[in-house]
């Protein structure tokens, strides 16, 4: 391969990285917002909020994506830049799944917690900010690990819209090149330590909050969430 | 907004054709991502370093790396190594592989939730290594995985369209050829956008019954 | 302390069906990370004999058991059944010491996935080749004598805590065991269903001359059951006898204080 090859390896890398930190952005604020609406004590919004995890839980993201590149524009006359348009599919899809993770670490908080605020006359707006939000964040840094590695395979998604990233490229270097096997076993091996070095980070986050809350950090998933994590984190590149 | 309900009646030929093909797909990439992960969750119980660590090790990296890129490298790399398959056919074993380094967890979660007495138990009664396997253990960790494995097979569904990308005339396909013959992108889309929200609805219904009939 | 059961005083040789040393451990140890659970353990049973043992918990009873049914392997030390070697044993040798043994657990381990008659009959055909028709026919019987002959064609789930553990009892004996292990069988049944099980285990102890090692906490029943009691404490066994002797003169005041607690 030139370095002409690898400078546009190197652009794709750049453009999923930026898409995958601005979509679990994206991701990770519907989470919570459509996570802690489903726990509201109204039930129009329970309801509001559950309808939406379904419907975006319950489609694929490269439909969702397909969707947003070419209905949204003319339907409402949005033209979205390409990155724009990524995230907004990304984020709203994968963030259907984030909020299954904040809904099932927020009811997994002692219901004894509640009634301890309850019992100090907090608001309850009071009680998600000082009592549940607090102990149920930590728990939830390990689904949402696994949830950031389905996200950065859901980033190669938006080459098949033609849109520059890591996959795009390797794409555009077979056609150079007339040759698969090298360039995609180095894009396999790139985003391979891309999702590493997102572990290691997760981790270390895990560690930290823990550790805030006294609590030692859990050595990856056990059997029972194991059981439950397609519900949680949708799996594989297309899952909406 | 303009709705077209003439496009929607134009196009449902061609939905079905995608829908036929899309529940293929899904079918053979369930079995294979079943057999496959359960042949990976026994070989990771092997008692050599040896075996597990390569096994280990393979699965990690296809769990944590694009299905998109995989299919991409499958589609293109077996035929210059002079293995020619179908579209279909490799999109079907691209999905089997990846999903069978999710399900193989699924199974080792299973096979761990087994209570230690059954394992003691039938060494109690001297049964053979593979018996207990076969007769004692894996029918009582297979039904505490069937939920799971559903939920990946709904899981699964959601990923065919990328079958789309090599060439396979999936929903999403048929949706986009549509498209592009008569420049209608909206109701297409939507039709199988709908589609998919029904059938993964319908699936996990299903497999809420399932679920039910197997915890006695 | 170490005590040899054969050369017990207490031991009336007559009027018991002696035929020579079944079971023999010899120096055994086994620990826990730090913990030493058995310690340089010497220990035998003659054939046909039927033996409590007794002691605080974590005093190493149920490790015995475990030993013998090859659950756990002992750290140090030489374990022969019938005159074979189970430890240090090839996996051939311990396969086939182990069809000599049988175990009933504490919490019964009943195969859930299988109605009551195939866990009685499924380790009889596969292992010992049995024909199913001979199997079931054995089974039947056993489910007879359990007092369950109605409950073939039952889930264990749907029985209750003392079925399920008569189920087990049965299970146990259609290997046609020359030891059976009974490690806290009544310890996880609710206090009425206790007796159904033990009246069944006197039955068994009266009518066959199958060797029973026991570990329990019933004393009475040991006391019924028992040619020999052993009083474990820290992994030694500190004091042998007849149930007579153990439960109304023990030498030990360790006895004493265990034995006033449980009674």
């Amino acid at each position: 391969m030139t370095s002409g090859l690898w400078e546009l390896v190197l652009k794709g890398v750049w453009v999923t990285i930026q898409l995958l930190f601005l979509s679990a952005l994206l991701a990770g604020a519907v989470s919570f917002v459509v996570g802690i609406a489903r726990t509201h004590r109204l039930w129009i919004v329970r309801f509001l909020a559950g309808f939406y995890t379904e419907v975006f839980r319950g489609t694929s993201a490269l439909v969702m994506i397909f969707w947003v590149f070419f209905v949204l524009p003319p339907a409402f006359g949005w033209q979205l830049v390409p990155l724009w348009a990524g995230t907004l599919a990304l984020g709203l899809t994968y963030g259907a799944y984030g909020s299954e993770i904040v809904r099932g670490a927020l009811n997994a908080v002692d219901p004894a917690q509640k009634e301890g605020g309850i019992a100090l006359s907090f608001t309850p707006w009071q009680r998600m900010k000082l009592i549940l939000l607090p102990q149920a964040v930590p728990e939830m840094i390990p689904p949402f690990s696994n949830l950031l590695i389905e996200l950065l395979k859901g980033t190669a998604l938006v080459s098949i819209m033609g849109m520059g990233d890591l996959a795009f490229s390797g794409n555009l270097v077979r056609l150079a090149l007339q040759e698969s096997a090298e360039i995609y076993t180095y894009l396999l091996v790139i985003y391979f330590v891309i999702a590493f070095a997102l572990t290691r980070i997760m981790r270390g986050l895990e560690k930290k909050l823990k550790a805030g809350v006294g609590k030692a950090p859990t050595r990856g998933i056990s059997p029972q969430q194991e059981l439950k994590r397609a519900e949680t984190t949708g799996v594989g590149g297309g899952v909406a | 907004m303009k709705w077209d309900w003439g496009a929607v009646g134009d196009f449902m030929p061609q939905f079905w054709d995608g829908l036929l093909v899309t529940l293929q797909a899904l079918a053979l990439g369930s079995v294979i991502s079943f057999v496959l992960g359960l042949v990976w969750a026994l070989l990771m119980r092997a008692p050599t370093r040896w075996v597990t660590w390569p096994v280990g090790a393979v699965t990690e990296f296809v769990r944590n790396t694009p299905l998109l890129v995989q299919l991409f490298f499958l589609f293109y790399v077996l035929p210059e190594w002079g293995f020619t398959f179908s579209a279909l056919t490799t999109g079907v074993f691209a999905i089997g592989l990846h999903y069978s380094t999710y399900t193989m967890q699924v199974y080792r979660a299973g096979i761990e939730a087994v209570p230690v007495g059954q394992w003691e138990a039938a060494t109690a009664l001297n049964l053979p290594v593979t018996r207990t396997w076969r007769v004692v253990i894996l029918p009582q960790a297979i039904r505490r995985v069937v939920p799971a494995l559903g939920n990946y097979v709904i899981a699964m569904l959601k990923d065919t369209p990328l079958l789309m990308a090599i060439t396979v005339l999936d929903m999403l396909g048929q949706a986009r050829l549509f498209s592009q013959e008569h420049f209608q992108f909206t109701e297409p889309l939507t039709v199988i956008g709908v589609a998919f929200i029904l059938i993964s609805y319908l699936a996990s219904l299903l497999m809420r019954a399932l679920e039910r009939r197997l915890v006695h | 302390m170490s005590t040899d059961i054969q050369q017990s005083p207490d031991m009336n040789p007559a009027d018991k069906r002696s035929n020579g040393e079944l079971i023999r451990l010899d120096q055994v140890t086994k620990r826990f990370g730090d913990n030493t659970v058995l310690d340089h353990l010497d220990f035998s049973v003659e054939a046909g004999k039927h033996v409590t043992l007794i002691g605080p918990s974590g005093s190493g009873k149920t490790t015995i058991l475990r030993l013998l049914m090859t659950l756990t392997k002992p750290d140090e030390g030489t374990i022969t059944v019938d005159g074979q070697h189970l430890f240090p044993a090839s996996d051939k040798e311990v396969r086939e010491v182990r069809k000599k043994i049988g175990m009933v657990f504490q919490q019964f381990n009943l195969f859930p996935n299988m109605p009551v008659l195939r866990n009685i009959t499924e380790a009889p055909v596969t292992v010992l080749g049995l024909s199913k028709d001979e199997a079931e026919e054995r089974a039947r019987e056993l489910l007879d004598l359990v007092g369950l002959a109605d409950k073939c064609d039952a889930y264990p789930a749907q029985l209750s805590g003392g079925q399920q553990q008569r189920v087990a009892i049965a299970r146990a004996l259609a290997m046609r065991p020359q030891v059976l292990l009974l490690d806290e069988v009544t310890s996880a049944l609710d206090p009425e269903l206790v007796a159904g099980v033990l009246d069944v285990l006197r039955d068994i102890a009266r009518s066959t001359d199958i060797t029973m090692l026991c570990v329990t906490h019933e004393m009475n029943f040991a006391r019924d059951i028992s040619d020999q009691v052993l009083m474990f404490d820290s992994g030694r066994i500190i004091e042998a006898g007849a149930p007579e002797k153990i439960f109304s003169e023990p030498e030990q005041d360790r006895t004493r204080e265990f034995l006033s607690a449980v009674l």
